[in-house]
């Protein structure tokens, strides 16, 4: 080591700021965490005496059916997406053209950065009862009356699939512009044919950017909140919705702190075991 | 022969399946832009006439107008603000060891994991115990927390790529350690801190969930401002203004894609 890196030039100068964020976000938990674990005064942002009862609020029906359902969705989101966004990497991956390279990025990407309020929007267009869909169908004959889109599960987990596609298709190019070509090469030298190349040495090699990118999904729907809200419009609860309900709604901070705590165990608690289950998948990507 | 045929058929087939799901990820694009030209009031397909008094109507709203500016102006805050920290820290994180290095890195990095929605309500009920409100500083803050991941990776990233030899001769050469940092460091580090600033300007600009805890009526944001409207109205004035949005945001990544090469601040470029 030199002596220039060893006495740490402008240490606290670097850190002394990154430290003041840090303790925002621990002290924002810290609230969270403070009005969890006390009593709520009706019509008051102020809490009443210490007590656990806004956990035990949280084995109401309507809470673990929203908790159970939010599961279910980002499974169901993260899974669609998965399999959706796996050719379009392999395609931005693999295209040998510059052009069609550089279109199929922009084309994956762009959602990305649009927030989930304009994707929100433009899918209530396409799902709506007089929207693009129903619209369409009605004047190719197929159907008389429109199909409901709007305020089902099926609705919001198309509009979900399409809010986390672009970073499944990300985290999976990434890793699929890691693996080694030769050993593809390899294997069809030895006489395999591409689908067996992909399926025994492409596929097994890019294990994990797909954990990552499932994990990442789950996350990024667990997240989503205005999604739920406008395309589920109150007939899809997951927990994000109850707590702005109990949050911003009815100011019941004591019970939405609960909640938030509760979903964020929840959430961990479940990427933790997707981690886990796929250990072995993951194993077959190590080099 | 039959090995051949199948496979044709297979790169065929792999090509339309693409094609569907990218048509898949612009159908609402698509869909928004004719929406807006429609000249009826509600929503409806097919359109029935032209118009762009809704382009209109979205330019001179009140509440789109101050939220466009308070989104400029707490974008301009928080992202610049977030390189200021992103980048001290990912140089101390690549280059330093120090005590509670780990932590504060878990820290710093768990908005990618913890929901919005929590961040929100945890700076709400802060700013609350503190007596803040939901005014300006908090809402920078919480934009702050939000993007800064995004920052110190996008730098790290770049610090990996630089020649640190080229510090160290500048350093035995008798350069001072501020020279260092301000003549041979951070001009290196250029391409990764205006991709990181870029990056936190975008993501900020489009925040949505935590802002929508941390806002009142003058503070609210532009997506906030949208979300409010999609409850009080079904005219297609937001399909206008979403038309705006994703033009500018296409072209901004059409632009980084040229310059900056989107594929490399995206870690998607083939290897070799």
């Amino acid at each position: 080591m030199t002596p220039a890196i060893r006495r740490r030039p402008f240490l606290s100068l670097f850190v002394s700021p990154a430290v003041l964020v840090a303790v925002a976000i621990v002290a924002a938990m810290a609230a969270i965490l403070r009005f969890s674990l006390h009593a709520y005064v009706p019509g008051s942002l102020d809490v009443g005496g210490f007590t656990l009862e806004n956990f035990a609020d949280l084995t109401r029906p309507i809470v673990l059916r929203a908790m159970r359902d939010t599961v279910l969705i980002c499974f169901e989101t993260a899974l669609v997406t998965l399999v959706l966004g796996y050719p379009v990497a392999y395609a931005l991956v693999r295209t040998r053209s510059v052009l069609l390279k550089s279109v199929i990025l922009v084309t994956a990407v762009t959602p990305l950065f649009l927030g989930e309020v304009v994707r929100t929007y433009a899918w209530t267009v396409v799902l709506g009862n007089a929207g693009f869909i129903n619209a369409t169908l009605r004047q190719v004959g197929l159907i008389d009356r429109p199909i409901q889109f709007m305020f089902t599960e099926f609705g919001v987990i198309v509009a979900l699939v399409h809010v986390t596609l672009p970073v499944m298709v990300i985290m999976l190019a990434a890793a699929l512009a890691h693996i080694d070509r030769d050993y593809e090469r390899a294997a069809q030298s030895l006489g395999a044919g591409p689908v067996r190349a992909f399926l025994t040495v492409t596929l097994p090699l890019s294990m994990p950017g797909v954990v990552a990118g499932f994990t990442t999904a789950f996350a990024w729907t667990f997240s989503a909140f205005a999604t739920p809200q406008v395309i589920g419009g109150g007939k899809v609860s997951v927990v994000s919705t109850l707590v702005y309900q109990l949050g911003l709604s009815s100011f019941n901070f004591p019970v939405a702190a609960s909640l938030s705590l509760a979903g964020l165990g929840l959430a961990l608690g479940t990427m933790w075991a997707v981690r886990r289950a796929a250990r072995p998948l993951e194993a077959l990507g190590g080099h | 022969m039959r090995g051949r045929v199948s496979s044709r058929l297979l790169r065929v087939s792999g090509r339309v399946a693409v094609g569907l799901i990218l048509a898949f990820i612009v159908l609402p694009a698509v869909v928004v832009t004719i929406a807006a030209f429609n000249e009826r009031a509600i929503l409806s397909f097919p359109p029935t006439g032209y118009s762009t008094r809704w382009f209109t109507r979205a330019l001179t709203y009140r509440d789109f107008r101050t939220g466009l500016w308070n989104s400029l102006v707490v974008t301009a805050w928080a992202s610049t603000l977030a390189l200021a920290v992103g980048t001290g820290f990912a140089i101390a994180l690549k280059r330093y060891a120090f005590r509670f290095k780990g932590s504060l890195e878990g820290v710093l990095l768990s908005p990618l994991i913890v929901p919005h929605f929590t961040i929100g309500l945890g700076l709400l009920m802060l700013a609350t115990g503190l007596s803040a409100g939901q005014g300006w500083p908090v809402l920078v803050l919480t934009h702050v927390i939000v993007v800064l991941p995004f920052v110190i990776r996008s730098v790290y990233i770049s610090l990996q790529n630089i020649d640190e030899r080229l510090e160290l001769a500048a350093a035995s050469l008798g350069a001072r350690p501020r020279a260092v940092l301000t003549t041979i460091t951070l001009p290196l580090l250029a391409p990764g801190l205006v991709s990181g600033w870029l990056f936190a300007a975008i993501l900020s600009f489009n925040e949505f969930t935590a802002s929508l805890f941390v806002t009142n009526q003058a503070t609210q944001t532009l997506p906030v401002a949208m979300y409010g409207y999609v409850r009080e109205f079904a005219d297609p004035t937001l399909a206008a203004v979403s038309v705006i949005y994703i033009a500018v945001t296409a072209a901004l990544l059409t632009l980084a894609n040229m310059f900056l090469g989107l594929g490399k601040v995206l870690n998607v470029e083939q290897g070799r």
